[in-house]
């Protein structure tokens, strides 16, 4: 393998990276805040990528006013979806809420397959992502270099929500103690509907950037990436933001790299996640960032 | 100021409070002593709305308080300091007082009533920005009730604030309770150190399996034989 090979390898590592980042802090902002793997989270993140399709080209929006649409869409979808089917039963067994997560998840692909139909559709061409930008011998698709820079962008802000303002203080009080948090006067469903809210903004972004590199839609896109970036946060340690990055990148990276220098595993591609996610737990059960919560009584 | 009236609450087919009736007047402190499980905890929970009672009534100043919900009724001015302190381990002491002050708006107020506490508990002050979970127990039961402070409660109810604590500290509680009481908020104070709770409030009540059985002046209950020789190990 060639420098320029390697770079090219590392653009489109950052990228996948950066998108199964966005998808696994949705993950893990629910886990946190509710101890929840909410399986229907892939599945908002293709609803994220239809929303854009359909606001592009039945309504004709300008793609900027048509993603910024789609990704409020997908927000308020994940909201409803807490209200549907995981508040009637927050003070079930966690089985229950489980089974309704999957459930959800069911739900929502078939219902996509029959309204957006089963066969996969392709997003119109948008110039400013489908550019190929050469660097020296290295070529890369201007939406790669989009990804990261967006992810990063969204991850400081996202931060900054959780750890600079009132609104994030209430999110990891309510993470923390739910009852607690109601003493302390806290709309604890009020601060879940918004955790809902930020973790499907974020699959919302990732599934139309997903969709600007890949531009194929169809309604179990989700599954795959789903899974994935579950594996991810899980990998990062499950619960904690930063361990969802790193877990997110981590995977994305190991994925195109053994494509890269061992192209004949490439059939294997998605099976190395879950052998990734195998020899992290045996060496460290709560994930990498994940720790053990120091309680004193 | 707080006025229950023949309280009644189920959890599944367990009837944990049975029709309890007692009064919190303003500015005193009262202490509900009794065994474990004999209702004390159910009774603050039903107050504060984390209980659904079955039946009965819940009144502040003459409103009723009964189906609120909590963050309502903390916002009428009424605060709880839970059992096991349940403070937040990962955030630091400044956090855990801001969630305190969580359901007030005024900054100015908010950061005076800070530095009240601080005086109160200075220990906190150097605590500042470390992380609750990891101070002692009796910092950490400081911490629960500067926390329930920086509401600016009317009314403060503390559930075991002496539960597994050093005597030593267990004193200085106690002595904090009287201060803040003398400051003008009242307390209803529950207890299974029953000496050290009567020797402190104006007015006791005894909790039995859900029913009281006894109440008076906390002077009065402590030279109750039946209270001596049942919750304070005095035989005859």
């Amino acid at each position: 393998m060639d420098i320029a090979t390697f770079f090219q390898q590392m653009a489109n590592a950052m990228s996948l990276g950066s998108l199964y980042a966005l998808i696994a802090i949705g993950y893990t902002m629910v886990y946190g805040i509710l101890r929840l793997i909410n399986f229907a989270h892939g599945d908002v993140f293709m609803l994220g990528a239809y929303f854009a399709f359909y606001a592009v080209t039945a309504l004709a929006m300008p793609w900027g006013i048509a993603f910024i649409v789609a990704i409020g869409l997908t927000g308020l979808f994940g909201m409803g979806l807490e209200r549907a089917a995981y508040r009637p039963l927050r003070d079930s067994p966690k089985i229950s809420i489980m089974i309704s997560a999957i459930g959800a998840s069911f739900l929502i692909e078939n219902v996509g397959v029959v309204l957006f139909g089963g066969r996969p559709k392709s997003f119109p061409s948008i110039p400013l992502f489908d550019t190929v930008i050469h660097f020296g011998s290295v070529s890369v698709l201007s939406v790669s270099l989009f990804i990261p820079v967006v992810t990063l962008i969204i991850l400081a802000a996202l931060l900054w929500i959780v750890n600079g303002t009132r609104t994030g203080l209430a999110m990891r009080a309510v993470s923390t103690d739910l009852d607690a948090a109601r003493l302390m006067a806290i709309d604890v469903n009020k601060t879940i509907s918004l955790t809902f809210g930020i973790s499907s903004v974020l699959a919302g972004i990732g599934g139309i950037m997903r969709t600007m590199k890949y531009p194929q839609l169809n309604p179990l896109m989700g599954f795959m990436p789903g899974l994935k970036c579950f594996i991810a946060a899980v990998i990062g340690g499950i619960g904690n933001i930063q361990g969802a990055v790193l877990g997110g990148f981590l995977l994305g990276f190991i994925e195109i790299m053994i494509v890269a220098f061992l192209p004949e595993l490439t059939g294997y591609r998605d099976a190395f996640a879950f052998v990734l996610l195998i020899a992290v737990l045996l060496a460290k059960p709560s994930g990498l960032l994940g720790k053990n919560q120091t309680v004193k009584v | 100021m707080l006025r229950i009236d023949d309280l009644s609450v189920h959890y599944g087919g367990i009837h944990a409070l049975q029709g309890v009736s007692f009064e919190v007047p303003e500015g005193k402190i009262v202490t509900l002593i009794g065994a474990n499980g004999a209702g004390k905890s159910t009774t603050l929970k039903s107050i504060i709305g984390l209980v659904k009672p079955s039946g009965g009534t819940i009144q502040l100043g003459g409103q009723s308080m009964r189906g609120l919900d909590t963050k309502d009724i903390v916002r009428r001015g009424v605060v709880l300091a839970p059992e096991g302190r349940r403070i937040f381990p990962n955030l630091t002491t400044e956090e855990n007082l801001a969630l305190g002050a969580f359901a007030r708006n005024d900054k100015a107020g908010i950061e005076q009533d800070k530095l009240k506490v601080f005086k109160l508990f200075p220990r906190l002050e150097e605590r500042r920005k470390q992380k609750a979970g990891t101070m002692s127990g009796g910092e950490q039961q400081m911490l629960a009730v500067a926390r329930a402070l920086m509401s600016r409660p009317k009314l403060l109810m503390m559930d075991e604030p002496s539960l597994g604590l050093a005597p030593l500290i267990v004193k200085m509680i106690f002595e904090i309770i009287k201060t803040i009481n003398a400051e003008g908020t009242t307390i209803l104070l529950v207890e299974q150190n029953a000496k050290a709770a009567l020797e402190i409030a104006d007015f006791g009540y005894v909790l039995e399996t859900g029913r009281i059985t006894l109440s008076g002046p906390g002077k009065e209950l402590l030279a109750d034989d039946r209270v001596r020789s049942a919750y304070l190990g005095e035989g005859q």
